[in-house]
């Protein structure tokens, strides 16, 4: 156990040069077998307006079948990547390939083999949830006749029938997302992109979509989804890539990226923040793992079983500080995300 | 989730590059029209304004304006005619923006769909609706007193080049709809460029009645060749110089379409 923290921390880190690393071993393997590829994509980078680096160097390979999650904090370039893989803006230099189909050069062939869905991919809530349905399949080229059966088949699977002809407007909030994915799923593309696909969702609206999205990886579906949800990554992705201002920082499967932080975290809580702040002076530098200070919480990575537990206690108690609270834990996702970025996944949604 | 399995996928059609444009423009068409009957109190108060527009000029300003050759309501719905198609095109820079900004355009670019389908569609549809405003300002002259001078045939002459000519101006509009930053924008943007258009004109009042600045402009512009082409066709008269005033606002039509049809094409790959 010991070897661990060493041997698999650094995953696929990229550079300073911005070249990549060598994944570690078993994570997102194959990357020099093109065929089993869904998507790939290398060095994007996209300015806005000559100052915002939203993309700054993004490049991450999806395995066909699989289900990629993009992570990353509001502003980190998780939609601005999904908006290059469909083609709706094309990056300043990188290049990228759904498919093997190159998103710039084939960008009309790209269309035809994605279904897009997400929060800035919407329905037209003037027209009933039937025919945004049929509207989207005759732009796929559909007949009108195929279109409308493809419409009626697929709001029975999301169990829109009975609101079928009610403009989607006076749709719920579940009710409209499914809507979106299903108008992703007319042409059933094999790859698939989610833009934080349950954002602003209640609990069983988002359990339906994750329901839905392990249907579709099952019948051999590629999935790329963002998200700021780490528990919706934990649960529906392959592998994991987690982007910070534009550049990817981490990647790998849940496990390895949570297996960074050794097998459990010990939670230190303290009774105000100073004390919190001189408890992890104590360990900074010396712990194997970073530890992490989260207001009155020090969060320390354990690897080496209960005698490190002992340790942290006893250099606690030789400092004369006494934490009031103490839990041993598996470590979370989003502890991986607060290590990585120094920032909670999660809190920045306000910003939306 | 349901039980059912996921649909079988149907086989898309292959179709020529313009096949294809034509019938994406015809399927946004029919969403935007759809949308149109969706929301019916709009397109009340839509119908409205030019209504309020016609009564007026015919019965507040009217009597003050003397207008040489005809009555004052003969001369003024040539003007009322074009002026309401041309603020339709409001409608077109209004909704491009609503869809710009509600995701729909979004989801549109990532349909593998004729780039210029979205914005045909929407001065089509506004084209649909021009038909019937025209129509319904047609009954409502002639309730206040307004007569064909010529004859009906003219008169269906000068309805398909308001339409047409309203089409062509519609692009103007497409590209700024996409260029606004809200829908509210817009629609204000709108305002600037229509009022000296339709009001510096020979619309509602001759221009000889103008100093002599003004006058050059508004004997000059597009918006008075469409009214002159339009009274010319409806009215006739000697010196109406009919066919002349219709060539120029071909003219301007095309002249209106080369330059924004390519414009907002462009603006609609870019935008976003």
């Amino acid at each position: 156990m010991d070897g661990r923290w060493h041997g698999e921390r650094s995953l696929s880190a990229e550079t300073d040069n911005g070249e990549r690393q060598a994944p570690a071993a078993g994570s997102l393997a194959h990357r020099d077998e093109p065929m089993t590829a869904a998507i790939e994509a290398e060095g994007l980078t996209k300015t806005f307006g000559g100052e915002v680096k939203a993309l700054n160097g993004v490049g991450f390979t999806v395995e066909k079948g699989t289900v990629l999650g993009l992570l990353g904090p509001n502003g980190a370039g998780k939609t601005t990547t999904v908006r290059v893989l469909t083609t709706t803006l094309t990056p300043d230099s990188g290049w990228a390939r759904v498919n093997g189909l190159d998103v710039v050069k084939d960008a009309n062939k790209v269309r035809a083999s994605i279904g897009l869905a997400g929060q800035y991919a919407a329905v037209d809530e003037n027209l009933t949830g039937r025919e945004n349905l049929r509207m989207v399949g005759q732009l796929f080229q559909l007949s009108r006749k195929d279109a409308s059966r493809v419409a009626d088949e697929l709001l029975e699977h999301f169990n829109l029938t009975e609101a079928a002809n009610r403009p989607s407007k006076t749709y719920s909030g579940g009710m409209r997302r499914r809507l979106d994915i299903a108008a992703a799923l007319v042409v059933r593309p094999p790859v698939l992109f989610l833009d934080e696909p349950t954002t602003g969702l209640d609990p069983n609206s988002r359990n339906s979509v994750w329901q839905i999205v392990e249907d579709l990886v099952e019948n051999g579906t590629t999935v790329l989804l963002t998200t700021q949800y780490l528990e919706e990554a934990d649960r529906l992705a392959d592998n994991i890539v987690v982007v910070d201002r534009g550049a990817v920082i981490a990647e790998g499967t849940p496990a390895k990226l949570k297996s960074t932080l050794g097998e459990t975290v010990l939670d230190l809580g303290f009774a105000d923040t100073t004390t919190a702040a001189s408890a992890i002076n104590l360990f900074k530098g010396s712990w194997p793992a970073p530890p992490v200070l989260d207001g009155t919480m020090v969060e320390l990575p354990i690897d080496a079983g209960p005698s490190q537990v002992m340790i942290a206690l006893r250099t606690l108690d030789e400092a004369g500080i006494a934490p009031t609270t103490m839990t041993l834990r598996e470590p979370s996702l989003d502890d991986v995300f607060l290590s990585l970025t120094g920032r909670r996944a999660e809190l920045e949604e306000a910003d939306v | 989730m349901s039980a059912t399995v996921l649909p079988q996928p149907a086989v898309p059609m292959k179709r020529s590059k313009l096949r294809r444009s034509i019938s994406d423009s015809l399927v946004v068409t029919e969403r935007n029209l759809v949308a149109y009957l969706r929301i019916p109190d709009q397109l009340f108060f839509s119908s409205v304004q030019p209504i309020m527009f016609v009564l007026l000029f015919r019965y507040v300003f009217g009597g003050a304006i003397a207008t040489p050759g005809m009555s004052y309501v003969n001369f003024l719905m040539a003007g009322i005619f074009v002026q309401t198609v041309l603020f339709g095109s409001v409608s077109t820079s209004v909704g491009l923006a609503e869809d710009l900004h509600k995701g729909l355009i979004e989801r549109f670019r990532s349909l593998p769909m004729a780039r210029s389908a979205v914005l045909f569609g929407r001065t089509l549809a506004d084209s649909v609706r021009n038909v019937f405003v025209v129509i319904l300002i047609t009954i409502v002259g002639f309730l206040v007193g307004f007569r064909i001078g010529t004859s009906f045939g003219l008169y269906l002459v000068a309805f398909a080049l308001l339409i047409f000519f309203a089409f062509a101006f519609s692009w103007v509009f497409a590209y700024i709809g996409l260029s606004a930053s809200n829908s509210e924008t817009a629609q204000l943007m709108a305002f600037p460029i229509l009022f000296p258009l339709t009001f510096a004109s020979t619309a509602f009042v001759p221009a000889s009645s103008m100093p002599p600045w003004l006058r050059w402009f508004a004997e000059h512009q597009p918006v008075s060749i469409m009214v002159n082409a339009t009274r010319g066709l409806m009215q006739g008269g000697p010196g109406a110089n009919t066919g002349h005033w219709v060539m120029l606002a071909i003219i301007w039509s095309f002249i209106f379409m080369a330059i924004f049809i390519p414009l907002s094409v462009w603006r609609y790959r870019r935008v976003g």
